[in-house]
C-alpha cells in the first residue's frame, strides 16, 4: 500500500513484488524530461514562479551568509579600534553611536532582504505542494486510464503485484521526488553557484582547496552511494522473497491449518526473514553513514581552510582580512551543505527515477487497436423499416456508416460464424487449428474438452480479447474487426468461472451489467438467476455490502449473481464459461430454465465440465488439442459411440 | 504498544547503544564550534600560526572521534531496526499461524499480507528514525548549554525564539495530522479499485466498463490529491516559520553581539560560535517536528500491526487436552452454527450419528450449509451451541493438532504450495517414503498421471497450482490428505473436476484399501454419494432426511429432485 513518508534518505523495501530487479534507471536524462513533460497540464507558470521563488529564497540565505563579513569587516572591527575616549578620528564613523546607528540601518535592511526570503519559501513551498499533487494525480490518471486500454494479453503477461506496485510504491517514490527532490536541486545549484561566486569574490586560492575539498567528497559519495545501492539491490531481493512467501502462505492458511504444519510454516519463515534482516542491516548501515561522513568531511574542511586562511592572513597574501576568513569558513559550509543534502538523497532520487520508468514503460504500451466502424443501437421497427432509438428495445441493429454519409441498419440476429481459424498465444505455438462453427441465432451451441482443450479460447476470440492469427470470424455476417470493440463486446453477455465482484452492495454488483438500471430490473435479474432468494437472507438484503470479492458468500453464490449481473445487461448472446461449476445440479437446473426464457430467440454458448450442463444444448462441440473433434447434438453423439460418448459413460477421463 | 516494544529484544542492546551514540555524536559536535572559536580568536585573531596549528589538530581529533560515533550510531541503528522489524514480522507471522478459521475470516487476504509487509516496512523506518532522533533534543540541550556558558544574556534570545518555533511546529503537525490519517483510508480505497480492477479485467472488458471504472478511480485519485494537498499545504508553514525564527536570532544576535563586542564583553570568535549555535538550535527543533508527522504516519501502520498481534485464537486447546482419538465415530448432538454472534444460523438442531469406517455422503443445495457441517468436525470453527463428538469426546476438549491429525480434511479451495509434487504431498506426512507416496497416489488415481509428467513426482508446481488441471490438482489433494492415515477422511466437494470413471475408481479404492477410517464426501452427483452408507440431505441449514440410496428416493423430495436433475436425457446418471 502507498504510503507517503517525509522523512528523507531511502527507505528501506517497497511492497511486494516491487524492484525485485534492481533499481537502476536506464535513462535519467529522458525520464526526467519526461517527467517534466507533465507540468505543462497547467502548471507551468506556477512552477515558473517556485523557480523565481527558490532564486529569491537562495540568494537571500546567501546574502545573510555574506552579511557576516559585512558585520565584522565594516562595523565590529572599525568600531573596536576605535577608542571612544579618543574621539572620532576613526576614518569609517563620525562616533561609535553613529556606528551602531548604521548598523542597525543594515541590520534593518537584511531583515527585510530575509523576509522577502522567508515570504518565498513560504509561496514556493505552497504552490509546489499543488504542482506535485496535480502531477501525481495526473500521473496515476493517465495510467489507470491507460492501464484500461491496454489489450487482455498485457493483463495475462503481467503479474498484478507488479502493476499494483506501480501505483503504489513507484508514485509514492516519484512523489517524494517532484515534492521535495527538484525544489532541493534547483535551490541546491542555485545556493552553490551563487555561494560559488562569494568565495571567489572573498579568496581565489581558498575556493580552490574548497573545489579540491569538495571534489573528493563527490567520490566519496559515489563509491559508499555504489556500495549501499548494491546493497539496497540484495535487501529488495530478499524482500521480495519474504513478501511472495507470505503471500503464498496466507492465501493457504488454511491449508496449512488443516494439515497442522504451523511450526513447519514457521521455521521456513524465520529462515527467509533473517536473510532479509541481514540485508537490511548492510542497507541501512551504508545509509545511516553517509551523514556523519558528510558532516564530518565540513568540518575538517573548515579546519583546514581556517588553517590555510590564518597562514594567508598572517603572511599577508591575498589580502584576507579576519572578517573575510570568517565569512569565507560561513560560505564553505553553505557551499558543502547542499552538496552533501542531495549526495544523501542519491539513493531516492535513483529510485524515483527507475519507479518513473516503470510506469513510463506501462503508458508506453501500445492500447488495444480498434480499427472497427459498425456500432450496435437500440431500434424499432417503425413502417417495416429500422430506425434508431434511444430505449430500450429489447431490438438491436447494427450501424453501418457509409464512405457517403449514409448509414444503413442491420437486424441483430446473433449468427455467429468462424472459418478456418488459427490462433496462437503466442508466435509460434497455435492452440486452435482450423476451427470452423456456425451458430444459428436462437442456437444453444456448448464446448466440451480437457483443460487447454481451447474451448475459453474461442470465446475468447469472439469477444476480440485476443485477435485471431488466420482466418475469419463473421457476426451476423459482418467480420468482427469491422465492429467498433466496446459494441462487439456488448453485444456480447459473458459470465466467467472466475465471478469477481466489486467492492460495493449486492444491487451495485448487479448493476455493474446495466449502469442505469432501475431496482425493479436488479431485483428481476436477480430472480431470475435464482439469486433473489439467498439476496433477501442476507443482513441488509440488496443493501449489503461486498467487500474482497465477496468473501462471505458461497463460491456458488458468488455465480449465482455473477449470472445475475449478466442477465440484467440482457445481451442478445451469451457466453457461460463454466458459469455455474459451482452450483448444485437442483439450483442449476433452475438457472437455467430462467436462462433459457432470457435467451428466447438468442443465441448461447456454454462452456461446461459437466455434461448435464450441456445436455440440452442444440450442438455440442467436443474439442481435443484445439481441434474440433465431434460435433452434434447430444443424441447424434452418444450414437457416434466416439469420445463424447467415452466422456459420457465414464469410460474417458476429460482431463 | 508493549507488543511492539518487546519485538526490540536481542537487539535491545543496539537500541539503546545507538541513542547514546548520537548523544555522544551530537557532544562532538557542539564541542567542535567552541574549538572553532577558539581557532578565530586566540588562532587568526592573534596572529599565533602555532595555535592555529593546535587548534586545527585538536580539531582534526574531535572530527575523527565524531565521526566514528556517527559511523557506530549508524551502524547499531541499523542493527536495530532490521532486528525489529525481523521480530515484528516473526511475531505477526507466528501469530497468524496461530488463528482459527474465524480469525482467518475476520481480516482478509490481502489486508493480512500487507500488514505483514508494507506497514512492518513503515514502522522499521519509523524505529530507525525514533533510535536517531534523540540527536535532535540532545543537539538542543547541549547547545543551549553552550550558548549560555559563551554569554548568557544573548542566549536569552533563544529562550524567546525557542517557544515560538516549537509551539508554532506542534500547532502545524497536529493540525496536519487528521488529514494524514484520512489520507491512508484515501489510499486503502485506490489500492481496493485497482486491485479489483486488474483482478477482474475481464469482466470490465467484457461488460465494456472501462469508463466506470476510471471513474471511480479518478474520484478516489483525486481524495488523495485533496487532502495529500490538504497535509501538505499545512506542512509547508513549516520551513518559513523555522527561517523566521533563525533569521530573527541571526540579526538579534548581530545587533546584540556588536554591542557587546564593542562594549569589550565578547569576542569576534564568541559571536560567530553563537551564530552557528543558533543554527543547531533552530535545526533540532525542525528535526523533532518532522519526527513528529512521522510518528503521526506511522500510528497508522502501529495500529494496523497491532490488530494482528493482539488477535486472540478463538479456538484453544481443551482443558482435558486429550491427546488420542479413540476411533472415527463422529456425533452431533443438537448442533447450531454461526459465522458470527447474532448472524445467521448456518445449521441448527443438527443431530447425526456416524459410526467409525462409514462411507457418509452429504447432498444439499447452494448455501444449503454443506462445508460449514463439516468444517465442525476437525474444530475449524466451534459450534455455538449443541455439541460435536468425534471417538466419543467432545472436540471442544481435544488437544487441537491431535484431533486434526486424526481428521483429515479436502478443503473446497484448496491450495498448492510452490515446490515438487514429492514436497507438496509430504504435507501429509513429512517423514513418508517414496513407496507410501506412491501408494496413496493410486489410491487418488494420481500415480498415473504423475508418471505422465517428465519429472514425475519431482515436478514442480507452481504457485497456486496453475500448471496442473483441477481434476489433478483435485486428485493431489486427496492425495496429501491419504497420507496423514486418518482416522476421518472428508473430502468436501473434492472430485468436482474428476470425471465419473475416475471417481468411482477413486471411491472404489477407498472401500477397499481404507475400510476403517471414516469417510464422509461432499458431492454435487448422486452418483459419487449413491454407495454411502447414508446419505445426509441439508436443506437451508437442517437435516433435511437421512438414509441410503434407496430409502432416500422413496421418502426424500428433495434427493429425488436432485437425482432427476441428473439423469434428465440418460438413463445412466449424466454427468462427467
Amino acid at each position: 500500500m502507498a504510503q507517503p513518508r517525509v522523512h528523507q534518505g531511502p527507505g528501506p523495501g517497497r511492497g511486494p513484488g516491487a524492484f525485485v530487479k534492481g533499481p537502476k534507471p536506464k535513462n535519467q536524462g529522458k525520464t526526467i524530461a519526461r517527467l517534466l513533460g507533465y507540468l505543462k497540464g497547467g502548471y507551468l507558470a506556477p512552477f515558473a514562479l517556485v523557480l523565481v521563488c527558490i532564486l529569491v529564497s537562495a540568494l537571500a540565505g546567501v546574502l545573510g551568509s555574506m552579511f557576516l563579513e559585512v558585520l565584522i569587516d565594516d562595523y565590529i572591527t572599525p568600531l573596536t579600534t576605535m577608542d571612544p575616549q579618543l574621539g572620532p578620528d576613526s576614518a569609517a564613523f563620525a562616533s561609535v553611536a553613529q556606528g551602531m546607528a548604521q548598523l542597525l540601518k543594515a541590520i534593518g535592511v537584511m531583515a527585510l532582504i530575509y523576509l522577502l526570503g522567508i515570504a518565498s519559501t513560504f509561496l514556493y513551498n505552497w504552490l509546489m505542494v499543488g504542482i506535485s499533487q496535480g502531477m501525481l494525480k495526473s500521473i496515476r490518471d493517465e495510467l489507470f486510464t491507460h492501464l484500461q486500454s491496454l489489450p487482455i494479453k498485457y493483463f495475462d503477461t503481467h503479474t498484478h503485484g507488479d502493476l499494483m506496485s506501480r501505483f503504489t510504491n513507484d508514485t509514492d517514490t516519484l512523489r517524494q521526488m517532484i515534492s521535495q527532490g527538484i525544489p532541493q536541486i534547483f535551490s541546491s545549484a542555485i545556493t552553490v553557484v551563487s555561494v560559488f561566486c562569494a568565495m571567489v569574490s572573498t579568496s581565489v586560492p581558498l575556493t580552490a582547496l574548497v573545489a579540491v575539498f569538495v571534489a573528493c567528497m563527490l567520490g566519496l559519495t559515489r563509491f559508499i552511494g555504489g556500495r549501499s545501492g548494491q546493497y539496497f539491490v540484495k535487501q529488495q531481493r530478499s524482500l521480495g522473497a519474504v513478501n511472495g512467501y507470505i503471500e503464498e502462505m496466507i492465501a493457504g492458511q488454511k491449508v496449512v491449518k488443516v494439515f497442522c504444519r504451523e511450526e513447519r510454516a514457521k521455521a521456513d519463515f524465520d529462515a527467509l526473514n533473517e536473510a532479509l534482516r541481514q540485508e537490511a542491516q548492510a542497507a541501512n548501515s551504508y545509509a545511516n553513514i553517509m551523514g556523519p561522513i558528510m558532516n564530518n568531511l565540513g568540518h575538517l574542511q573548515y579546519v583546514l581552510i581556517a588553517i590555510v586562511g590564518g597562514a594567508l592572513a598572517i603572511s599577508g597574501v591575498g589580502g584576507l582580512t579576519l572578517g573575510g576568513i570568517a565569512a569565507f569558513l560561513q560560505l564553505s559550509r553553505s557551499f558543502t551543505m547542499p552538496i552533501s543534502q542531495i549526495s544523501q538523497q542519491f539513493n531516492t532520487i535513483i529510485m524515483a527515477l527507475a519507479g518513473a520508468e516503470r510506469i513510463f514503460d506501462v503508458l508506453d504500451e501500445a492500447p488495444e487497436a480498434d480499427d472497427g466502424y459498425v456500432t450496435l443501437v437500440n431500434a424499432e421497427e417503425v413502417d417495416g423499416q429500422l430506425a434508431e432509438t434511444a430505449e430500450c428495445t429489447g431490438l438491436w441493429a447494427w450501424k453501418h456508416p457509409h464512405g457517403d454519409g449514409s448509414v444503413t441498419y442491420q437486424r441483430l440476429e446473433g449468427r455467429v460464424e468462424l472459418l478456418g481459424v488459427d490462433f496462437g498465444y503466442t508466435g509460434d505455438k497455435l492452440v486452435l487449428h482450423n476451427i470452423a462453427l456456425e451458430a444459428q441465432p436462437g442456437q444453444k451451441m456448448a464446448f466440451v474438452g480437457a483443460t487447454g482443450a481451447g474451448k475459453t479460447t474461442i470465446t475468447n476470440l469472439i469477444n476480440r480479447f485476443y485477435d485471431i492469427a488466420d482466418g475469419k470470424i463473421r457476426y451476423d455476417g459482418i467480420n468482427i474487426n469491422k465492429i467498433k470493440k466496446p459494441d462487439l463486446r456488448r453485444s456480447l453477455g459473458v459470465v466467467l468461472q472466475e465471478t469477481n465482484l466489486f467492492t460495493g452492495t449486492v444491487a451495485e454488483n448487479i448493476r455493474y451489467g446495466k449502469l442505469d438500471a432501475t431496482q425493479q430490473e436488479v431485483e428481476a435479474a436477480a430472480r431470475l438467476a435464482n439469486a433473489d432468494g439467498f439476496i433477501r437472507r442476507l443482513p441488509q438484503g440488496y443493501d449489503t455490502m461486498l467487500t474482497g470479492d465477496g468473501g462471505s458468500l458461497s463460491q456458488g453464490q458468488r455465480q449465482l449473481l455473477s449470472i445475475a449481473r449478466a442477465a440484467v445487461a440482457n445481451p442478445p448472446v451469451m457466453v457461460l464459461d463454466e458459469a455455474t461449476s459451482s452450483i448444485d445440479t437442483r439450483t442449476e437446473r433452475l438457472v437455467q430454465r430462467g436462462m433459457d426464457g432470457l435467451m428466447q430467440g438468442r443465441t448461447v454458448f456454454v462452456i461446461a465440465h459437466r455434461l448435464s450442463t450441456v445436455q440440452n444444448s442444440d450442438s455440442i462441440l467436443v474439442l481435443e488439442l484445439g481441434r474440433i473433434i465431434e460435433r452434434g447434438a447430444h443424441e447424434e453423439l452418444i450414437a457416434q459411440r466416439g469420445k463424447y460418448y467415452q466422456l459420457y459413460t465414464g469410460a474417458f477421463e476429460l482431463e | 504498544m508493549r507488543k511492539l516494544a518487546g519485538c526490540i529484544r536481542q537487539y535491545k542492546g543496539a537500541a539503546l547503544l545507538a541513542p547514546a551514540f548520537v548523544t555522544l555524536e551530537a557532544v562532538m559536535e557542539v564541542i567542535i564550534p567552541l574549538l572553532m572559536a577558539q581557532l578565530i580568536d586566540l588562532g587568526i585573531e592573534a596572529g599565533d600560526m602555532a595555535f592555529i596549528v593546535k587548534m586545527g589538530a585538536a580539531l582534526t581529533a574531535s572530527t575523527l572521534i565524531s565521526l566514528a560515533f556517527g559511523f557506530l550510531s549508524g551502524r547499531c541503528a541499523a542493527k536495530a531496526s532490521a532486528g525489529f522489524a525481523c521480530n515484528l514480522r516473526r511475531d505477526m507471522y507466528h501469530s497468524v499461524q496461530g488463528y482459527s478459521f474465524q480469525n482467518i475470516d475476520r481480516f482478509s487476504t490481502a489486508s493480512l499480507v500487507t500488514r505483514l509487509t508494507t506497514d512492518v516496512t513503515n514502522l522499521q523506518n519509523a524505529f530507525q528514525m525514533l533510535t536517531r532522533c534523540v540527536r535532535a533534543p540532545a543537539m538542543l540541550v547541549f547547545s543551549l548549554g553552550m550558548a549560555f556558558y559563551l554569554n548568557p544574556t544573548l542566549a536569552l534570545v533563544f529562550l524567546a525564539a525557542i517557544p515560538i518555533l516549537g509551539l508554532g511546529l506542534l500547532f502545524i503537525a497536529r493540525k496536519a495530522h487528521r488529514f494524514f490519517e484520512r489520507m491512508f483510508r484515501r489510499y486503502d480505497r485506490l489500492n481496493t479499485v485497482v486491485q479489483e480492477n486488474l483482478r477482474g479485467i475481464r469482466v470490465v472488458k467484457a461488460f465494456v466498463r472501462e469508463e466506470h471504472e476510471v471513474e471511480k478511480f479518478t474520484q478516489a485519485s483525486e481524495d488523495i490529491r485533496r487532502d495529500s494537498s490538504m497535509a501538505e499545504k499545512i506542512l509547508a508553514f513549516n520551513s518559513p516559520l523555522m527561517q523566521f525564527c533563525m533569521y530573527a536570532c541571526l540579526l538579534l544576535i548581530s545587533w546584540l553581539g556588536a554591542k557587546l563586542i564593542v562594549g569589550g564583553s565578547m569576542t569576534t570568535g564568541q559571536l560567530m560560535s553563537l551564530i552557528s549555535y543558533a543554527t543547531q538550535i533552530l535545526m533540532s527543533l525542525m528535526m523533532l517536528s518532522m519526527f513528529f508527522v512521522m510518528i503521526t504516519m506511522s500510528r497508522a501502520s502501529m495500529e494496523r500491526v497491532c490488530q494482528v498481534l493482539d488477535e486472540e485464537s478463538t479456538i484453544a486447546d481443551g482443558p482435558e487436552n486429550v491427546a488420542a482419538v479413540a476411533d472415527g465415530s463422529i456425533r452431533f448432538e443438537d448442533v447450531e452454527f454461526r459465522y458470527q454472534e447474532g448472524g445467521r444460523a448456518c445449521l441448527s438442531h443438527i443431530d447425526l450419528d456416524i459410526k467409525p469406517g462409514q462411507t457418509v455422503g452429504i447432498l444439499g443445495g447452494t448455501g444449503a450449509g454443506k462445508s460449514s457441517l463439516v468444517q465442525l468436525i476437525p474444530r475449524l470453527y466451534d459450534c455455538t451451541a449443541g455439541r460435536v463428538l468425534v471417538g466419543g469426546v467432545d472436540v471442544r476438549d481435544y488437544n487441537v493438532q491431535a484431533l486434526r491429525e486424526e481428521v483429515a480434511m479436502v478443503l473446497q479451495k484448496n491450495e498448492l504450495f510452490s515446490g515438487t509434487i514429492k514436497e507438496n504431498l509430504r504435507w501429509g506426512n513429512e517423514n513418508a517414503t517414496d513407496e507410501e507416496l506412491a501408494r496413496v497416489c493410486k489410491l487418488a488415481q494420481a500415480d498415473g498421471f504423475i508418471r505422465q509428467f517428465p519429472d514425475g513426482y519431482g515436478t514442480y508446481i507452481e504457485q497456486g497450482g496453475t500448471n496442473v488441471s483441477g481434476g489433478q490438482k483435485q486428485r493431489l489433494c486427496i492425495a496429501r490428505a491419504l497420507l496423514k492415515k486418518p482416522k476421518i477422511l472428508i473430502l468436501d466437494d473434492s472430485t468436482s473436476a474428476v470425471d465419473t470413471r475416475t471417481d468411482a475408481l477413486i471411491r472404489q479404492a477407498f472401500r477397499e484399501e481404507i475400510p476403517d477410517t471414516t469417510k464422509i464426501v461432499i458431492a454435487q452427483r448422486v452418483a459419487s454419494v449413491q454407495d454411502a452408507d447414508q446419505i445426509i440431505v441439508l436443506d437451508g441449514g437442517k437435516v433435511a432426511d437421512v438414509g441410503t440410496h434407496t430409502e432416500l428416493m422413496e421418502k426424500s423430495a428433495i434427493y429425488r429432485e436432485v437425482y432427476e436433475s441428473q439423469q434428465k436425457g440418460g438413463d445412466e446418471n449424466g454427468a462427467a
